[in-house]
């Protein structure tokens, strides 16, 4: 069933996360990071930093740590995460944010369109990432779900 | 600037699977993937992304990254090999701007992007 695009616009729930320095630690594990500074707490300070940072593209994964209670977009368009492919991705950043920092994630789906006779369908969606009130960052984020029905 | 990665194994992404909180089992049970046409499973885009990530911090101090943003132009097998590679495309108004790729061995460019930097890379 091919996405309405009356959803461009619709905001997700917002929702907060803490950002912890055990799933910095993994995450750099997990990307062969060895910079200490990911994941010892005195080398970031030596390095000027308040805490582990924040790598620049572990936003996308805080992005996913909503509320078991509220629906993702793949969920909330009823789409099958199997013909799923991630198309773009981009981030701007306005502030160093670092491991103790409390994130606020608000989400607007702000384009749906199709290519190929409906075979491949885009969703992009904008997130910004509030912290006490401030702009941290920003999100851009473009998904492609394939509908082998639509190709035949 | 490159950044030459090791071979993508299934403990890779079932690792970054866990990291990275992305579960999607298209990358990381055969079942699952077989179920949607596909030979097997695949990388994540966002390992990749992760990789070429870690090219920049290891040259540019995190705090003057200013954007960051990537196309995924093909999907990265399993055991593949990739290199990510940054290059200087121009320096304008006080920002570095790069153009970055990640190809694999064969020469697929499995992704494509820019970044923009406060100030110069370091001499």
């Amino acid at each position: 069933m091919p996405i309405d695009p009356q959803v461009i616009g619709t905001e997700l729930p917002e929702f907060t996360v803490d950002v912890e320095r055990g799933r910095l630690r993994f995450f750099a594990k997990a990307i062969g990071e060895s910079n200490p500074v990911c994941a010892d707490v005195d080398a970031a300070k030596a390095a000027g930093h308040r805490d582990l940072p924040v790598p620049p593209t572990f936003f996308f994964c805080l992005e996913m740590e909503r509320p078991a209670d509220h629906p993702s977009l793949v969920e909330l368009l009823s789409i099958d995460i199997r013909h799923v492919l991630h198309g773009e991705q981009g981030f701007t950043y306005h502030a160093p944010v670092h491991a103790g920092d409390r994130l606020t994630f608000r989400t607007k789906i702000t384009d749906v369109y199709s290519k190929k006779g409906g075979a491949l369908e885009f969703v992009v969606r904008s997130t910004e990432v509030i912290r006490g009130g401030e702009l941290v960052a920003e999100l851009h984020n473009s998904l492609v779900v394939r509908n082998p029905e639509a190709a035949k | 600037m490159k950044l030459k990665l090791p071979k993508i194994t299934r403990t890779t992404l079932a690792l970054y699977a866990g990291a990275s909180g992305d579960h999607n089992p298209m990358h990381i049970d055969l079942d699952v993937a077989k179920s949607a046409g596909m030979d097997d499973v695949f990388a994540h885009g966002m390992l990749s992304m992760a990789y070429l990530g870690r090219l920049l911090t290891a040259n540019v101090p995190q705090e003057r990254i200013r954007s960051y943003s990537v196309r995924f132009t093909s999907i990265t097998p399993l055991y593949a090999e990739p290199t990510a590679t940054a290059q200087v495309t121009k320096v304008e108004d006080g920002l570095t701007h790069l153009d970055l790729t990640m190809e694999l061995a064969d020469g697929t460019v499995t992704l494509r992007g820019t970044a923009v930097i406060e100030g110069e890379l370091a001499a």
